[in-house]
Formats: C-alpha cells, sequence, structure tokens
C-alpha cells in the first residue's frame, strides 16, 4: 500500500538514541519518574520518546523497571538495549536490572539501599535519605533521583524536568516537589565536581 | 489538539470514541485493562455505555447484541479472554455483525505471565473459531498507530459485515509516546445505508460486492438471526442451493476488497536480497535492525504488514521474487512465517522467534541474515 | 387454542390442508405467527413447548405491544428454536448465552421489550453464570425457562433440573445430581418478579408472562414442561397426554399450599405454581440513563 525509501535517515534511533533505566521496588514511583522524564523529553524537550515498563504481579514491593528511550528523531526498537543511564533505588531492583550497562554509562544508587561491594563503579547516593530530609517525604525519592539523574546527564534540560514534575505533581504538593528535585541537583553538581 | 504522552491502550480506547463506538463489555484482563477503565469513564461522556460483564464469553456476547440493537461496539481482552471469546466472534462471523475485538496479546499458553509480551494469538485471530470463515486482524506499531488501526477497524468491520481483531500486544499497548490525536470530528467512518423497505429488506441478501448493508433491530426490519446456516432473509436452512451461494459470498467477500483492506508498508532499497518482515511491536525492531544493515552497507528491503489477516498473499509472493531470503522476526515462534513460508517456500524463510516474553533484540536479526 | 396454532401450522406447512391465507386469518394473535416462514416447528408432536409459544403470543397481544418494539432472544436447544416461529426481532444465539446477547441488545435499545427464551439446560448449566448475574444487575429483560428437565435436542442427557433419581442417557443408573430450584435461584439472584406455571396450565402462563413481561426489572417465568419423546420414555412416563397429565394432578398452586399445615407443607412433593416475588428495584439501563445525565452534567 505504501512504499517508502528511508536510505538518508539511517542514523535516526540508531546512534543518537539516549537510553535510561529506571529501577526500584513496586510503590517507588519509578515508573512514574520514568513517565515524567519521557514527558519531559517530549513535551517540554521537542525531541522523541518512548517510556516502558516492567513489574512483577504484586501491586505493591517486588522490583519494577521503567525504561524510557529518547532521541530527536524517530525511535523503532522501542525497548532499553544496553542502557546509557540505570538508576536502581532498591537492592532487589539493582540486582535484577542493574547488572547490564553500556561501557562508559552512568550507574546511580541508593546509597542507603544498594550494597558498596555489589556496585563498586556506581555513583552512590543517599537518595531516599535527601528525599526525607529535604521534604520529610521518602515518596518523593523519585523526583530527587529524577534531579540527580538530569543533572548529570543533561539528558533533557532543568527547565524541562521541571515542567513535566510540576505538571504531574499533585495539587498542594508543587513545592515539596520542587524541593526535591533541587536536592537532586544539589547533589548532581557535588558529584560533577568530584568527578575526574 | 495537542501532543500528549499516551499509552497504547489508552491509544486504543481514544480510537474507540473517535469511531463511534457506543458501547464496550469487557471482562478484566491483564494487560488490556487500561481500554475498559478508560472507556468506563469516556463513554457517559458522550452518551455511550460500558459494562462490566461476568466474563469475556458475555462480553463477546453483549458486544454482537449492542450491534444489532445499533450500536457500534467493542471488547478487549488478551490471551486467555480471546480464547473464550472465539465461539462468539464466530458467531458475528457466521451473522455477519460488526464488531471490533481487541487482543492485546500476553505470553502463552494459558495463564502464561500477564505482563510479559508476545504476539502467540496470530493464528488464533484466523482460525480460533471453528470452521471456515472470514476475519481482519490489524496490528498496531505504535502508540498513534494504536488508535489509527483502531479507528480502521470499525471501518472496516461497518463496511465488510465482520469482526475485526485489533491484534495489538503488551509492548504497544503498554508503551508511552508523544502523540498529537486528530480532531474527532474530521474522522469520517462508514454508516450502514439500508435503503430497501422492510417488506423487501434481505439481511444477508447476495449481493454483487458480497456485504449487504445491516439494519438494525427495532426500527421496522423485522427479521430473524441465527448462526445456523441460513437463507438470504436469515431463516435456517439445509438447502445446498442456499448454503452454497452464502459459503461462496461470506468466504470470498474480503478478498473482494483487499486494496481496501490489505494496509502495509513497504521499504525498498534497489538490488537488496534479504528483507525483513515484521508486524506490531516486532517490527519496530526489524526496522531498527533495517537501519543498522543498511548503514553497515547491506541492501535490506523491509515489509511491515498492518493487516494479518487477510494475509497479503501476491505482496508477500512479490517480495519472495525480489529477494533470496526473508527474515521473520516475532514474539512467538513462526506463527506467521509459517504463512510467508507458504508464499514463497521454506529455503527462503529464516524465523527469529521469541516465545519467552521477551522481544526480539536487532541483533537476532542481524544474525539471521549470516545463518 | 395453543392446539389450533400448532396443527394448522404443521398442516400448512406439511401438507398444505388449510390455505396459508385462511389460517392466518383465525385471529388476531396468529398474525404474531411468521407468514413467509414454510415449514413445520421441529418439535416432536405432543411437545410442550409450542404451549408456551401460544402463551408467550397471547401476553404480547394482550399487552398490546408492536412486533417491532419485541425481541426474542434464545440459546440453543428446543426452546430455543421458539423465536423463529413468531414475527418480531428475533436472534438465535449460541448454547448459553441468550441473556448476554439480550444484555448487550437491551442497553443499546432500552426501549425495547427483550425476552430471552431458555430451556433448562441453556438457561442454567452453561448459562447459569449469565442467569444469576442478568438477576443481580435487574436488567429489563424477561427471562422465559422452559423446564423439561432434560437436554431434548440431543437426545435426553441429564440437566440441571433433571430429578433426582431420574433416568437419562448419561445417567443409566438415575440422576445422583440434586436439582436446582430455578425460581429460588432467581429470586436469590436479585430478579424483581418470579413465577412458575405449567403447560398444562396455559391460560396461567399467559397470565404470569403478560405481567412479566410487563414490568421494568429482571422478570423470570418457570415454564414448568416434559419431554416424552426422551425423559418420559427412558422413565416409562407414558405418553405426552400422560405427562401433560401429571402436571395438572402434580401441581398446586402456591395458594393451595398456604393453607396447608406447616407439616403439609414440608411433605409437599408437588409442583408449586406461583408468583413468587413482585418487588420493583431500580432497573439497570435506567440508572445506566442517569449516570449518563449525571456525567453529562458535570455531576459526576
Amino acid at each position: 500500500m505504501t512504499v517508502i525509501r528511508s536510505d538518508d535517515n539511517l542514523e535516526a534511533g540508531i546512534a543518537d538514541r539516549t537510553e535510561v533505566r529506571l529501577a526500584g521496588e513496586g510503590g517507588q514511583g519509578m515508573i512514574l519518574a520514568g513517565i515524567i522524564l519521557a514527558e519531559a523529553a517530549t513535551i517540554y524537550g521537542g525531541q522523541n520518546a518512548v517510556q516502558s515498563q516492567s513489574y512483577g504481579p504484586e501491586a505493591r514491593g517486588g522490583a519494577s523497571k521503567s525504561e524510557v528511550v529518547i532521541s530527536p528523531g524517530e525511535i523503532d526498537h522501542p525497548e532499553v538495549l544496553l542502557p546509557d543511564v540505570v538508576v536502581a533505588l532498591s537492592q532487589e531492583a539493582f540486582k535484577k536490572f542493574g547488572s547490564s550497562i553500556k561501557p562508559g554509562g552512568l550507574l546511580i544508587v541508593d546509597a542507603d539501599k544498594v550494597d558498596s561491594a555489589s556496585s563498586p563503579k556506581a555513583i552512590r547516593l543517599p537518595i531516599t535519605k535527601m528525599a526525607f530530609e529535604t521534604t520529610g517525604r521518602i515518596i518523593t525519592a523519585n523526583t530527587v533521583a529524577l534531579g540527580v539523574l538530569v543533572g548529570l546527564t543533561g539528558v533533557v534540560t532543568r527547565t524541562a524536568i521541571e515542567k513535566a514534575i510540576i505538571a504531574r505533581a499533585p495539587r498542594g504538593t508543587e513545592e515539596m516537589n520542587h524541593k526535591a528535585l533541587d536536592a537532586g541537583f544539589a547533589a548532581a553538581e557535588i558529584v560533577t565536581k568530584k568527578l575526574p | 489538539m495537542s501532543v500528549k504522552l499516551m499509552q497504547g491502550n489508552d491509544a486504543i480506547g481514544w480510537g474507540a470514541i473517535a469511531a463511534g463506538c457506543r458501547f464496550y463489555a469487557g471482562y478484566p484482563i491483564t494487560p488490556s485493562t487500561e481500554v475498559a477503565e478508560i472507556l468506563s469513564r469516556e463513554l457517559p461522556k458522550v452518551g455511550g455505555k460500558f459494562i462490566q460483564m461476568e466474563d469475556e464469553i458475555a462480553s463477546m456476547a453483549a458486544i454482537i447484541g449492542a450491534r444489532i440493537g445499533g450500536l457500534k461496539s467493542m471488547t478487549a481482552t488478551s490471551g486467555p479472554g480471546f480464547s473464550l471469546m472465539q465461539e462468539n466472534i464466530g458467531y458475528a462471523a457466521m451473522t455477519e455483525i460488526p464488531c471490533v475485538v481487541v487482543d492485546v496479546q500476553r505470553l502463552g499458553p494459558s495463564t502464561g505471565q500477564p505482563t510479559a509480551a508476545s504476539q502467540g494469538d496470530v493464528m488464533q485471530a484466523r482460525w480460533g473459531t471453528h470452521g471456515d470463515h472470514p476475519i481482519i486482524a490489524l496490528s498496531p506499531t505504535s502508540v498513534r498507530q494504536a488508535f489509527d488501526l483502531t479507528v480502521k477497524a470499525f471501518d472496516l468491520s461497518e463496511k465488510y459485515r465482520t469482526p475485526v481483531i485489533l491484534l495489538a500486544d503488551e509492548i504497544v499497548g503498554h508503551m508511552r509516546e508523544p502523540v498529537d490525536l486528530p480532531d474527532f470530528k474530521t474522522i469520517k467512518i462508514f454508516e450502514q445505508n439500508v435503503t430497501e423497505s422492510p417488506a423487501t429488506y434481505k439481511a444477508f441478501r447476495n449481493t454483487e460486492d458480497g456485504v449487504p448493508p445491516l439494519a438494525p433491530f427495532g426500527v421496522g426490519y423485522r427479521y430473524h438471526i441465527t448462526a445456523l446456516f441460513h437463507d438470504e432473509v436469515g431463516f435456517p436452512t439445509q438447502r445446498l442451493d442456499e448454503v452454497d451461494p452464502w459459503v461462496e459470498r461470506v468466504n470470498s467477500k474480503l478478498e473482494k476488497h483487499l486494496d481496501d483492506i490489505s494496509l502495509f508498508e513497504e521499504d525498498i532499497q534497489d538490488g537488496a536480497r534479504v528483507a525483513f518482515l515484521s508486524y506490531g511491536a516486532s517490527a519496530r525492531t526489524a526496522r531498527h535492525a533495517m537501519k543498522v544493515a543498511r548503514k553497515q552497507g547491506t541492501k535490506v528491503d523491509l515489509l511491515t504488514l498492518f493487516t494479518i489477516w487477510p494475509f497479503p498473499e501476491d505482496v508477500v509472493e512479490a517480495l519472495g521474487d525480489r529477494v533470496d531470503r526473508i527474515i521473520v522476526p516475532e514474539m512467538n515462534l513462526g506463527q506467521l512465517a509459517y504463512e510467508v513460508e507458504r508464499m514463497v517456500g521454506r529455503k527462503k524463510v529464516r524465523r527469529v522467534g521469541r516465545a519467552n516474553g521477551e522481544m526480539v533484540t536487532p541483533q537476532m536479526v542481524l544474525d539471521a541474515m549470516e545463518a | 387454542m395453543d392446539e389450533t396454532i400448532l396443527e394448522a401450522h404443521s398442516l400448512e406447512a406439511g401438507e398444505g390442508l388449510i390455505p396459508q391465507a385462511n389460517w392466518f386469518e383465525l385471529s388476531e394473535t396468529l398474525q404474531k405467527l411468521r407468514k413467509n416462514k414454510k415449514f413445520p416447528t421441529i418439535w416432536c408432536s405432543g411437545c410442550g413447548i409450542g404451549v408456551v409459544m401460544g402463551a408467550l403470543i397471547r401476553a404480547i397481544d394482550h399487552l398490546g405491544l408492536d412486533n417491532d418494539q419485541v425481541a426474542l432472544v434464545a440459546g440453543i436447544g428446543c426452546t430455543a428454536r421458539m423465536p423463529v416461529y413468531m414475527d418480531f426481532n428475533t436472534l438465535h444465539t449460541t448454547h448459553g448465552r441468550a441473556l448476554a446477547f439480550a444484555t448487550g441488545l437491551k442497553i443499546a435499545r432500552p426501549d425495547m421489550k427483550v425476552i430471552a427464551i431458555m430451556g433448562d439446560g441453556d438457561a442454567l448449566a452453561i448459562g447459569g453464570n449469565h442467569f444469576i448475574h442478568a438477576a443481580r444487575r435487574n436488567l429489563g429483560i424477561t427471562a422465559l425457562v422452559v423446564n423439561n428437565s432434560i437436554y431434548g435436542m440431543t437426545g435426553g442427557q441429564y440437566s440441571p433440573t433433571t430429578p433426582l433419581g431420574g433416568r437419562a442417557t448419561t445417567a443409566p443408573y438415575g440422576n445422583i445430581e440434586p436439582p436446582f430450584p430455578i425460581c429460588d435461584l432467581a429470586v436469590a439472584a436479585g430478579a424483581t418478579y418470579v413465577a412458575r406455571s405449567t403447560v398444562y396450565h396455559a391460560l396461567e402462563l399467559d397470565k404470569y408472562l403478560a405481567e412479566a413481561i410487563s414490568r421494568d426489572g429482571f422478570s423470570v417465568i418457570e415454564a414448568v414442561s416434559y419431554c416424552h419423546t426422551t425423559y418420559g420414555r427412558l422413565n416409562k412416563l407414558g405418553t405426552a397426554a400422560d405427562m401433560m397429565r401429571s402436571l395438572k394432578d402434580n401441581s398446586i398452586p402456591q395458594s393451595a399450599l398456604d393453607r396447608l399445615t406447616p407439616e403439609e407443607k414440608a411433605a409437599n412433593t408437588k409442583i408449586v405454581r406461583g408468583k413468587f416475588i413482585d418487588t420493583p428495584r431500580p432497573q439497570y439501563t435506567q440508572v445506566y440513563s442517569n449516570l449518563i445525565t449525571r456525567v453529562q452534567g458535570g455531576e459526576l
């Protein structure tokens, strides 16, 4: 019915794709974090993105992951092939989803939840504790994680992720989410200074 | 409208609304439940009706009943529920009642893995109900296409008076992508046009194009509908001079309109000796692999099928004439590949199948070029 | 009257002794039969299902319903062949699913009178789930269950209403499963009108059917019949006339039962004829229509 020739577009979605994997316990909001990242990339960032997820049968607990593939152009294979970035907020999620990563890729783990022996090369930050200390609510850990992730990678702009988070924040929690995001960015800045 | 990040299952729900679907009956089942959830919320807003039935058998029956009452109707399910619906899908085929059945495929057989992806219902969509019958199955590759093909499913269902299966998969059903849906008012759907008077109307008339118009119940066209073999007015019959014309008309009505029904896309590179052929989420893997192959300097053709059934025999046969090898990635152990082999012979076909809940990877497709 | 219908119908179709033009002029009621239907009923001569068809036609006629306004939805079985002979919107569905098809039709067309016509196996075995859920929803459908306590069309296998000890081709040593009390089940599941009579008491059936169809909610009529061809033969119960007579001798009106002592009541084994519930509650399509109004009005 339709015949096309896409020879001139071989890079799109292949060489220029960034693959992000967000993993945690069910209920930690990592699937929502993936959705927000994808909205930051697309609605507020003018890029293309595909977000997908997998989780166990449990509504809470268990390990879940959310994946976001971001590209300026079309995205074909919709799932992460080998992630550029992995964020893991629990030991089980790290074990299940954190083992493979692109050479030179970035691994971010919650320092209090994922043991150091199993993740020697990771950037270790007390993400959940930071969330609690900043907002009094550990539920904002996913927002802190997004701040760290975007601060370290620039995969979307700070403005885009801010807009995406505020658009998704339940009414009355905008300021709390803002603070959590800022905490994440601040941590990223410190890490960047320490990195060689 | 504006760009939204939307899940495939939501896009299916919106596609139904846009197509004028005003009745949904279903039973909760992962990974299709979001379709029911969005329609339970949206249908009353447009004066439509939603009901959660006691099982999938009842859901399928109810949507046929509602369509006979004049409402465009749909159900959504996944493998186990799709199996339960088969008898009444046959009923819809036999009585030529339009309806749309969404099957968001998950890993099977049986309970399998509810949250894992699969394309294992390809053959069930074609031959799941007993007896020879026509069926249309469409398979979307993206969220936007989940919307478009849902609309198309209603259109084809009405035009050809047949059940249409929207053969989605867990990947497309649950993935989120940015979409900018069109204004629903601009979407045109085929509407039945019954011009005959009740006195001369025959709901199952042997018309030239194979598709007599359908009058709903309750507006003066009192007639009989049965899934027994029936004559042109709908009464049961065992007379071969009435059965044979029915068999001929109904089983050829889709063939007569393949130009309208067959949806596919060919991405051609002159001189290619290898082709990738796929559909649904796996078609994206095939396209990814095609780009890698072409970049590495190998010429590759890509054929993406959006209409799975009726199988586009001529198109695949022509592809087989052009290339030496057709690689068919799919999330099953070679269901559509059977059909490709039927057209081009086994020697030319390489199956790249996976039935463990994981997607085929682009590398698996590329490796099949060497093997 | 019923015999007249059946006799006239089968004679017309079979031998043409009575000209079609004449027998359709016999009564207004017969106008509800299909004039263009040219073959005899599939029922064995002497079957009670024809009596139920006569009662249904008279009930609809009595209510003065327009033929276009009525839909008959049937499943599979001897009873389920009934709609094809009548001049309404008629739908012959799959085994056990009449109520599920009827559910969609009624929701699409709340203005229509939808009557689901089923046998005991159709309604209570394969279709049992739909039966209790349609009752629970109080969907505006009349379920007419013709109970002949056997699967007739397939040749006499035991059904969910076969009496204990009754012989069937699949119960050669006598049925060991207790039967469903259809009316009790309907009441418990939420039906808002439930009544039972027998094919011997044809005029009583007329009355109950007319009442049931006139109600808004889910109504159930159990029409007790018999199958002399299978159950009667296997259990040596005699001819159709014998079995018809036994419905007269072995049934008792609820009013007569009420006059018995508690001991006598407890000992009663006769079929109780009567109306067991007639209490309205909100009907599904009306409730949904209200929901649409409230959603569209921004109230919900």
